[in-house]
């Protein structure tokens, strides 16, 4: 007994250093966001009295207040997007038979294996001819379909009883009633688990929206992040660091509150 | 009836087929074109070249450093990410009070951007306050100028990008681990089996699929990395992390060299069929070793 209380300590103890370890990078910038500038520039790691002004300056001397509700906008409406174009299409190649299935389902197929940043300068034209550079449509016109999303949901749509299916055509359901009123509520974790996954991928976008826009107007928080590191690291670690943590709360919560959704989700209907 | 499928089929199907074909198969088809082409500065084609801008792209030195830091980065960082993210999993597959925490704690990078990601390691890589010059100091060790030397700076990168790497990775890695049926593991405590031979008997046979599967995930991610050379390094210093995409990027929107630019797209994309088509066969074997 006394050797496995010993174990089990020494078990703990490695997961907290690990923890620890795997931790400082974020620790050090909650650090350095909540440390004045003279403290940060004498060397100091940890504040040697605690600031809040860092986080109010966010706020009150850069756009970022601005970038974070571009940043929501783009990744709510792309979400949205992927979320219902992925349904559609999931629910043609579940239930329906029709012709061309399977050359349909090898297009969908292709699209994975086509990285979008070998796609970057055909699209940047394409938004240019068509005016769009600096609107939210350029940031999320390339992404309101998803291969990725039509699978995944496809996965979880084809775990749906039979019965459902039948009983429903014996009821009289038209294909809309069946979609909202028994496919849907019957797979809400799959479709819960991919808008989080959804929004958490465009939240984190980084290179379109670089390329696709260059002023404030719809500039979103990664690329202001982008922009703050450009004009003054030197000086302004504090602020760069609170303005950092603030990009990273909304992400950090679906990884929280979302973590079994996608541990499930991920590894069965993962690319299947 | 037939027929009402067809028609109702095309009709849920348009609106993905609509985007996908205008913003990933016409760019794409695109790109391959303009290998062909002399382009201005706007990217407009002037003149047709065939293969030139492929060839001049193979004989030109700084692709060539390009496509060989490429590869340095992209194995080290899927080896790093797999090892590191293999023993985490293990680590936190034990059946322990609290576990729930440490399994978020390790997952949790899964959540942070490149963005948010390079500039907290940016500061830990600032030669003057930074942590790692810190402890070097404190170890009476010589100071390393970790972005701007070129070993030292491709070293900086993939760290950064293992650790951002390592959330994903273990989480999936951690569904293959506790997949392991634990009557295999009481059968080998009875026997009276050591852990590495318990590790090379029973959990890695039993996971390999998946160690496999992650690798390659982590490598078609790593050949798309972008965000972290550009905050980090910009390419340098001389082209030593100037990495594939970052170099696309700016052949593409810095240098305005759109045959070029496309050139180096066409071998990205070359690169990640191949290890797509790779992963489908690695995941198909993985399902099937679930199933049976």
């Amino acid at each position: 007994m006394q050797v496995n209380r010993t174990k089990q300590i020494g078990n703990y103890l490695l997961l907290s250093v690990i923890a620890i370890i795997l931790m400082v990078p974020l620790l050090l910038g909650i650090s350095l966001s909540l440390s004045s500038s003279s403290s940060i520039s004498q060397g100091n790691l940890f504040p040697q009295k605690l600031v809040f002004s860092n986080y109010v300056r966010v706020f009150t001397d850069t756009h970022m207040a601005q970038f974070l509700l571009h940043s929501l906008i783009v990744s709510g409406v792309v979400m949205i997007g992927q979320l219902v174009l992925s349904i559609l299409a999931a629910y043609a190649f579940v239930f329906l038979d029709f012709k061309f299935k399977k050359t349909a389902f090898v297009i969908f197929l292709s699209t994975m294996m086509l990285p979008f940043e070998s796609q970057i300068i055909p699209n940047f034209n394409l938004m240019r001819d068509l005016n769009l550079l600096n609107t939210y449509s350029a940031m999320a016109l390339p992404f309101l379909a998803s291969a990725f999303g039509t699978f995944m949901i496809k996965t979880s749509f084809e775990q749906l009883p039979p019965e459902l299916k039948q009983l429903s055509q014996i009821e009289g359901l038209s294909h809309f009633q069946f979609i909202t009123k028994v496919v849907m509520p019957y797979c809400k974790i799959s479709l819960i688990t991919f808008a989080l996954y959804s929004f958490l991928t465009n939240w984190n976008m980084y290179l379109w929206p670089l390329i696709s826009t260059d002023n404030d107007k719809v500039r979103t928080a990664q690329i202001g992040l982008r922009q703050m590191r450009a004009q003054d690291t030197a000086s302004n670690w504090g602020l760069i660091m609170a303005a950092t943590i603030i990009v990273v709360i909304p992400t950090m919560l679906i990884i929280f509150f979302g973590q079994k959704y996608f541990k499930n989700g991920l590894t069965s209907g993962v690319i299947k | 009836m037939q027929k009402k499928q067809n028609l109702l089929a095309l009709v849920l199907l348009l609106p993905s087929i609509v985007v996908l074909g205008m913003f990933v198969f016409y760019p794409m088809i695109k790109t391959f074109w303009l290998i062909t082409q002399l382009t201005d500065l706007m990217g407009n084609p002037i003149k047709f070249v065939g293969f030139k801008n492929f060839i001049n792209l193979f004989h030109s030195d700084s692709f060539m450093t390009s496509i060989t830091v490429t590869m340095i980065f992209v194995i080290a960082t899927s080896i790093f990410t797999v090892l590191c993210a293999y023993f985490l999993a293990i680590l936190a597959s034990k059946k322990m009070r609290g576990m729930g925490l440490f399994r978020t704690i390790f997952s949790a990078t899964m959540g942070i951007s490149v963005t948010v990601a390079s500039i907290l390691w940016l500061f830990m890589f600032n030669p003057q306050i930074g942590l790692f010059s810190k402890v070097l100091a404190a170890l009476h060790l010589p100071d390393v100028n970790w972005l701007s030397d070129p070993v030292w700076a491709l070293v900086a990168i993939i760290g950064t990008t293992v650790w951002m790497n390592i959330g994903f990775a273990f989480l999936i890695l951690l569904g293959a681990v506790q997949a392991i049926p634990t009557d295999l593991y009481q059968v080998a405590d009875l026997n009276g089996a050591s852990k590495w031979l318990r590790l090379r008997k029973i959990t890695l046979p039993a996971t390999e699929p998946t160690l496999f599967f992650v690798m390659v995930v982590t490598l078609i991610n790593a050949f798309q990395t972008f965000g972290q050379v550009d905050i980090l390094t910009a390419g340098g210093p001389d082209y030593h992390t100037n990495l594939l995409v970052y170099s696309i990027y700016q052949d593409a929107f810095v240098n305005h060299t759109i045959g070029r630019a496309s050139a180096e797209s066409v071998v990205l994309t070359v690169i990640i069929m191949i290890f797509t088509f790779i992963q489908f066969y690695l995941n198909k074997r993985k399902a099937a070793k679930y199933a049976g």
